[in-house]
């Protein structure tokens, strides 16, 4: 009888961190992989700059933050995870360059286009290989689904991931 | 003795606060995974959703198991306006082709387009008002919420959604 007991306590204690854990994921902060070398060197990054050997051979872990969502504010430099619009079960970790109402160039057709209402542009620290709004177009805000804010692993890279403002790449006239 | 009362107070206040953290974390776990009601208003879905006010629950677990399909009513984030969340009736999934009138009541004038992979194509019932993909195009499958399942009020119309 008690065995039964404490087995029904602990399923409850499990079931009521799981509640809070799956809350907390999901409305405060999370944690998520970094994966491929498209925002190098801000995340994973390939070579070292100064000896140009390879830095660390494990992914990334960022933690990610979910309280930009309550009002969908963002700043141009911000790094966001979102899920990518042509397969929603993927999600994609770039940084924003265009906000609604701003001027964006397309280096391989040479054109300017606006960043539509509701929209922005994200683009990848590594411009060679990043599958990006170059390719994707622009991203509609409601598929971000949080704020990069600091690199929690390997112990190695703990550490802020800074908000650079880099001007978008307008064509020159 | 003072100091004892105040020590069971402020244990049973940290009680009282644990358990109300539990019941918004159970109602938000609920909210975002099984299901959650929603009002809904406006011109855009007449005749099916009049314009007074429908309330009706939203079912989640169709979007993750990717059972929506053509014909279906869902619930999704704006595109235009990420704070804004707009019903619209599913008329083509990724790979089908569509078409549909580009001015309604204007002309006959169609267009047919083949829906890109990842999105579906949205559009109001009531096709002379309503802002759907014929103004912003095929929209993510991500922005897609939850499917419109039962409607509960008014009592009129209560019932199934699924088929409507």
């Amino acid at each position: 009888m008690s065995a039964r007991s404490s087995l029904w306590n602990t399923a409850k204690k499990c079931v009521t961190i799981g509640l809070i854990g799956v809350t907390v994921k999901d409305r405060y902060v999370s944690i998520a992989a970094v994966r491929g070398g498209s925002m190098s060197p801000s995340l994973n990054p390939v070579t070292d700059e100064v000896s140009g050997s390879r830095v660390s051979t494990f992914d990334d872990y960022v933690l990610v933050e979910k309280f930009c969502l309550g009002r969908y504010r963002f700043s141009h430099g911000d790094v966001v995870i979102f899920t990518s619009p042509t397969n929603h079960k993927e999600r994609h970790i770039k940084r924003i360059i265009g906000l609604p109402g701003d001027w964006v160039g397309i280096s391989h057709i040479d054109d300017v286009m606006r960043v539509p209402e509701g929209h922005c542009w994200v683009e990848g620290d590594n411009l060679l290989s990043s599958l990006d709004s170059r390719s994707l177009g622009p991203i509609p805000l409601g598929l971000i689904r949080g704020r990069v804010t600091h690199v929690v692993w390997p112990p190695s890279r703990i550490g802020r991931v800074k908000r650079e403002i880099r001007q978008p790449t307008v064509p020159s006239y | 003795m003072a100091l004892r009362n105040i020590g069971l107070w402020a244990v049973e206040g940290f009680e009282l606060a644990f358990s109300l953290a539990k019941f918004c974390c159970c109602i938000h776990v609920t909210g975002s995974y099984v299901m959650f009601p929603a009002l809904a208003m406006g011109p855009s879905m007449l005749p099916t959703i009049d314009l007074n006010g429908n309330v009706i629950i939203v079912e989640r677990a169709s979007v993750w198991l990717q059972k929506v399909s053509r014909g279906d009513m869902v619930v999704l984030t704006s595109p235009e306006d990420p704070n804004k969340q707009v019903i619209k009736r599913i008329v083509g999934m990724e790979g089908e082709s569509v078409t549909y009138l580009i001015k309604p009541g204007e002309s006959d004038e169609c267009q047919t387009i083949v829906v890109p992979k990842g999105r579906v194509w949205v559009q109001g019932d009531n096709i002379h008002d309503s802002r759907d993909s014929r103004v912003f195009g095929a929209i993510p499958y991500g922005l897609v919420h939850g499917k419109l399942f039962w409607r509960v009020w008014p009592a009129s119309r209560f019932g199934s959604m699924c088929n409507v």
